[in-house]
């Protein structure tokens, strides 16, 4: 059977599975729409929490930033989990035991303010809106390689594979479909990874393989790595370029902006109990560090793999380079969509692969008759490109193309569903109409949750070009405006609804700020994006740890100067620090 | 001592946590990344593998001590849910 006929079956199953279980799990209160019925077993949460969170950037573009960034990429491998940590300890347990069904419910009423609601429902939608363009992305891609379809075509099956379960099955549709798309993304990524661990060391479990000697007796895995690249003017791979500042400023905030992100949040709305909300943050780290702790064997084995396919012996060596003509067939498959690209500048016939931006290396190299690197290697190529360069079986291929969009889809429906939560149960129900009947909020959920799949589609299908720009935005507003208002409110019991709106806006138009002065957004950039124009140093990647530190210097200086919370506010507070009763 | 109260108890137990949190993944995989560099585990340099390895497995130790000691506070001040 062909590859093309297997990724189809096997991609077919897989939306057949999901659809099925929409089906069985359709929403018929409110309840079941926005949170599940808060009946999730706390493993089922973590796996949901676990597929909801690992989107397309984790499942196909982390092990390419990993493979290409070294020690650099840890930011995302700590800054990406360690949040977890923060919502286990300070938030979950709490947003849990308040027990309504958004975060700006829970913002609305613990600062007692329809404003405060509102600016958390902007900070929600900029920040899913973010997200969600960057997933269809991923759909698009896995699309476009492996079913040799349009990219608008199969992104038009997504959405229409993501729109019957999400308007159908509200929270509780998407819950179990996580769990699925879960099961079908991390199968689909560890049997690669095992495969060409053992391959290259002969262990198969990833996490100890790429500590180890590689087989063919050039001594452990990682050493030959960084000697390889660094032949080449490369920076070692376990070494960084990125300042120690910057490394930490950005691992902080994209620690803050995960423990301050809507989708994931509302996931500890759905347990039970207050003590399943802790421990499913538990088995949702657990899960996602599976795949996590996986992503740096493969970046490092597919780096490994991909410059000693170039680069066959010594540097310099004249027949030492690859001649393009004895190119392997995974080269030919993905040069034709353009991600991985030959330009043959001194006319031998051969691949130079080098780094031509490292002004010493590049001399010596024009010396020996080398005009400049000539492949460019589109990162996101790596996972899916993997199991062709260790020529792994057809099936293994298009388990991958099933992983990713499962990836793909399961964080697009997670995002989708706190969008519509936001605008039927938050602004809707909650200022715009009070009094309309539960069947008619049900109605509005499903109608917003239609729109919003209907406009991620469009942003799909017209990508906004500042895609990669706005991640940091998602993140550093996450930091700087949700997460700092919602901690304050648990931790202290004197932070008002003034101080809270100072803050949130102050933490939001802050980073925001940075972010655009740099990057540009709408507008151009107004200085160079370079570390010597950054404050104290911190990339714009990074500057929602600070936001988030003005925002709560900003929130605690306000409070002080004016009145306290009303008792019945203060009241909230005490009875959500403690699982049962009335509190002590 | 003075005895803690419940929430007392809960946020002296979570500062803990959070002290290694912070030691585990900025202390050995930033800023002493370099230092400990020098000296390898399993293959690994010592920093790299706190940064790409070793402060996932202390986060995931960190959140399951956290649920098991919450659970016995809960049990001790009489909140536990049924």
């Amino acid at each position: 059977m062909g590859l093309k006929t297997l990724t189809y079956i096997v991609v077919g199953l897989s939306f057949a599975l999901y659809i099925g279980i929409a089906f069985w799990s359709k929403a018929r209160t409110t309840g079941d729409f926005y949170v599940a019925g808060k009946h999730v077993h706390p493993v089922a949460n973590g796996m949901a929490t676990a597929a909801d969170w690992m989107s397309a950037a984790s499942f196909i573009s982390m092990a390419g930033l990993i493979a290409f960034l070294g020690y650099d990429s840890s930011v995302y491998l700590m800054g990406w989990t360690g949040g977890y940590v923060l919502l286990a300890l300070l938030l979950a347990p709490y947003l849990r035991r308040f027990g309504k069904f958004t975060v700006p419910d829970f913002i609305g009423e613990r600062y007692y303010s329809d404003a405060a609601r509102v600016v958390a429902v902007i900070c929600l939608i900029v920040i899913s809106f973010t997200y969600v363009a960057g997933q269809m992305r991923g759909v698009g891609i896995v699309f476009s390689r492996f079913l040799s379809v349009d990219i608008s075509v199969g992104l038009a099956v997504g959405m229409g594979v993501v729109f019957l379960y999400a308007v159908l099955g509200g929270m509780k549709g998407i819950t179990y479909t996580q769990v699925a798309q879960y099961c079908v993304l991390i199968f689909a990524y560890t049997v690669p990874a095992a495969f060409i661990s053992l391959q290259v060391t002969g262990i198969a479990l990833p996490q100890a393989a790429f500590g180890s000697e590689v087989l063919d007796g050039g001594g452990r895995l990682l050493e030959t790595l960084d000697r390889i690249v660094t032949d080449l003017g490369f920076t070692a791979f376990t070494s960084g370029s990125k300042s120690t500042a910057d490394i930490f400023f950005i691992t902080l905030a994209l620690m803050i902006g995960t423990a301050g992100l809507p989708h994931v949040l509302v996931r500890f709305f759905t347990v039970p109990r207050v003590r399943d909300a802790r421990a499913s943050a538990g088995y949702a780290l657990l899960f996602i560090a599976i795949l996590y702790t996986t992503a740096p064997a493969v970046g490092a084995l597919a780096r490994l793999n991909l410059t000693t396919t170039i680069q066959t012996g010594p540097v310099f060596e004249e027949t030492a380079n690859l001649r393009y003509e004895d190119r392997p067939g995974w080269f030919r498959t993905w040069e034709e969509t353009g991600l991985l690209r030959f330009q043959d500048l001194n006319g031998d016939g051969r691949i130079q692969y080098y780094n031509d931006a490292n002004p010493e290396f590049a001399a010596r190299a024009e010396a020996e008759g080398w005009r400049g690197n000539e492949l460019t290697v589109d990162r996101d190529i790596i996972v899916l490109a993997n199991p062709e360069i260790a020529q792994l079986p057809n099936w293994v291929i298009a388990l991958v193309a099933a992983g990713g969009i499962a990836a793909a889809l399961s964080t697009a429906a997670g995002l989708l569903l706190v969008i519509s939560a936001a605008v039927s149960h938050d602004l809707i129900k909650s200022v715009l109409a009070r009094n309309i009947s539960e069947r008619a909020e049900l109605r509005a959920g499903r109608i917003s949750a239609a729109v919003a799949v209907l406009l991620a589609g469009y942003l799909g299908f017209n990508p906004p070009g500042f895609v990669a720009e706005v991640v940091a935005l998602a993140f550093g507003l996450a930091a700087a405006s949700l997460f700092p208002a919602i901690l304050l409110g648990i931790l202290s019991l004197r932070v008002n609804k003034q101080g809270a709106i100072a803050g949130m806006l102050s933490g939001l138009v802050f980073t925001m700020g940075y972010i655009v002065y740099f990057k540009g957004l709408f507008v151009a950039p107004f200085a160079a994006n370079v570390p010597g124009n950054w404050l104290f140093g911190i990339s714009p990647e990074g500057i929602g740890a600070l936001g988030a530190g003005l925002n709560l210097a900003v929130t605690l200086a306000v409070s002080a100067l004016t009145p306290a919370p009303p008792a019945p506010v203060r009241e909230l507070v005490r009875r959500i620090r403690v699982p049962s009763g009335s509190g002590n | 001592m003075r005895k803690l109260s419940y929430w007392g108890e809960n946020l002296r137990l979570a500062l803990i946590l959070l002290a290694a949190w912070f030691a585990i993944s900025f202390g050995c995989g930033v800023l002493l990344a370099d230092f400990l560099n020098q000296f390898t585990l399993g293959g690994f340099k010592l920093g790299f593998w706190f940064a790409q390895q070793g402060s996932l497995y202390g986060f995931l130790a960190l959140i399951f001590v956290y649920v098991a000691l919450m659970n016995r506070i809960d049990r001790k001040h009489g909140v536990r849910e049924d």
